[in-house]
């Protein structure tokens, strides 16, 4: 069995190689667009925060399995084929900025208006007002569930193998396939997930800490 | 001391300015000219438009008709009589010259009492670093803070925070003050300590506009009272003309009874 499982090792490695880029990806193209969104929530004209409005609660009424078959299956007829990888990231993408979206409105909400006022007074620009006084405080708001998200971005990956994508489920599941050892291996998988999204909530923690100086 | 300076053009000049939120008429058709030097100090009950009027000098509020001009220049809205603001970066540009300071300090708690006083010198008025932090200790060695210039505002007492609020915006060099009853929100003995401060600048020519519930700051410090009362201007004067109890100005007497009645 062990030895088995040994020879899957490199094949397993691949398909988590391809869990890890296609959490990555998700949640860098999150957080730029959720973040953009975001600002256009909190500080854009009202159409645009209608406009954001809708995207994120339709988006997040949405299960994840349906924006995944609708991006593979369902974009093609009005024209767009996108590989199954490109539709997996796309739908996981679009799912996480929703959820980015109302972390940013949360964390940036919960900011005194007086900070913004001070920041006009001395002369900031909109800019400047963002980028050196609302975001540094935000942010220690936005991190925590910001990354709860991203752990839960990784456990999601694990959809994209219905879509016959390779990565560490479908990988683990092809290998049972081949030898029947259904409980190690769902166990070895179990162990990787968790070990990645553990790790994660450590570094959460200690991000956290280094940025607690900040109080109100 | 004369009630309106004709002569001397005026640093800050207010003119007809109304503003209603909503429903609400906050302010009605108020002016007031501030000359350089002044310092002028705005009572009245509350929610009679003090506090609105002082936002809109420095444009955190925009008004509905009237015009504000600091140094001849209008303040929010492009030249002749438009209604048209003007774009962020000459608001900003403009808000750069008027230094304000808030009843709840709003200092920026992610950074140190010197930090906070830097931002603007540095984003703003493009110095160095090293420049900046040289201006801010100088500021804060003026308000009586020169040792605490690495610590957070978390770790101040409000008297301390609201005296950094006071150096953040006076080493931007700005060329008014307006001061929101920066003293409402303190302790009792915490109170002295900022308006020694304020005393001192006025002390140095700074131009000033200090809404106040502060009756004997009033009295000592300000070249001018203004009176105000439901969002218009009610009364102005030098305080001994404005402060006395047999003054005929009905709302001004019965406030000043009121207030008299409190505070003692």
């Amino acid at each position: 069995m062990l030895t088995q499982i040994a020879y899957a090792l490199p094949f397993l490695a691949q398909g988590f190689a391809l869990t890890l880029w296609v959490s990555l990806l998700v949640v860098v193209f999150s957080l730029i667009a959720g973040v953009i969104m975001g600002v256009g929530l909190v500080y854009g004209p009202v159409p645009l925060q209608w406009a954001v409005r809708i995207f994120s609660d339709t988006i997040r009424g949405i299960p994840i399995l349906v924006l995944i078959f609708f991006a593979y299956y369902g974009l093609p007829a009005v024209g767009l084929h996108l590989p199954s990888f490109w539709a997996a990231v796309l739908a996981l993408t679009l799912f996480k900025t929703a959820q980015v979206v109302e972390y940013f409105r949360g964390a940036v909400g919960s900011i005194p208006k007086g900070q913004s006022e001070a920041a006009m007074a001395i002369g900031l620009t909109f800019r400047q007002r963002l980028a050196y006084v609302i975001f540094p405080q935000a942010f220690r708001r936005f991190l925590p569930p910001w990354i709860n998200g991203v752990t839960d971005a990784v456990k999601g990956s694990a959809l994209v193998s219905l879509l016959g994508i390779t990565d560490l489920m479908q990988a683990i599941n092809q290998v049972i396939g081949r030898t029947y050892e259904a409980m190690p291996l769902y166990i070895l998988g179990a162990l990787i997930y968790f070990a990645v999204n553990y790790a994660l909530s450590l570094a959460s923690r200690r991000l956290e800490r280094r940025f607690s100086f900040i109080r109100e | 001391m004369s009630t309106s300076p004709k002569n001397t053009p005026a640093l800050l000049d207010v003119q007809d300015v109304s503003k209603a939120f909503g429903t609400v008429q906050v302010l009605r058709s108020v002016s007031l000219q501030v000359a350089k030097g002044e310092v002028v100090t705005v009572i009245g009950p509350s929610g009679s438009g003090k506090t609105t009027l002082l936002r809109c000098v420095n444009f955190l509020e925009s008004y509905d008709s009237g015009s504000i001009r600091i140094d001849g220049k209008e303040v929010g809205f492009r030249e002749a009589g438009t209604r048209q603001r003007r774009s962020e970066r000459d608001l900003a540009a403009m808000r750069a010259e008027t230094g304000m300071v808030f009843q709840s300090f709003n200092l920026f708690p992610h950074l140190t009492a010197a930090g906070n006083i830097m931002l603007g010198l540095t984003k703003v008025r493009g110095k160095s670093n090293a420049e900046a932090r040289t201006i801010a200790e100088h500021w804060l060695g003026r308000v009586g803070l020169a040792h605490k210039a690495d610590s957070l505002p978390a770790e101040l007492s409000g008297g301390q925070q609201q005296r950094v609020g006071i150096a953040r915006a006076v080493a931007m060099g700005p060329k008014i003050l307006l001061l929101d009853e920066i003293t409402s929100a303190l302790d009792p003995e915490l109170v002295g300590e900022v308006l020694e401060v304020v005393r001192s600048l006025a002390e140095d020519g700074m131009t000033m506009v200090m809404v106040t519930h502060e009756m004997a700051f009033a009295r000592d410090a300000s070249s001018r009272i203004i009176f105000m009362a439901d969002g218009g201007v009610s009364a102005a004067g030098p305080p001994a003309e404005i402060l006395a109890a047999d003054t005929d100005n009905e709302r001004l007497r019965t406030f000043l009874a009121r207030f008299r009645a409190s505070h003692f």
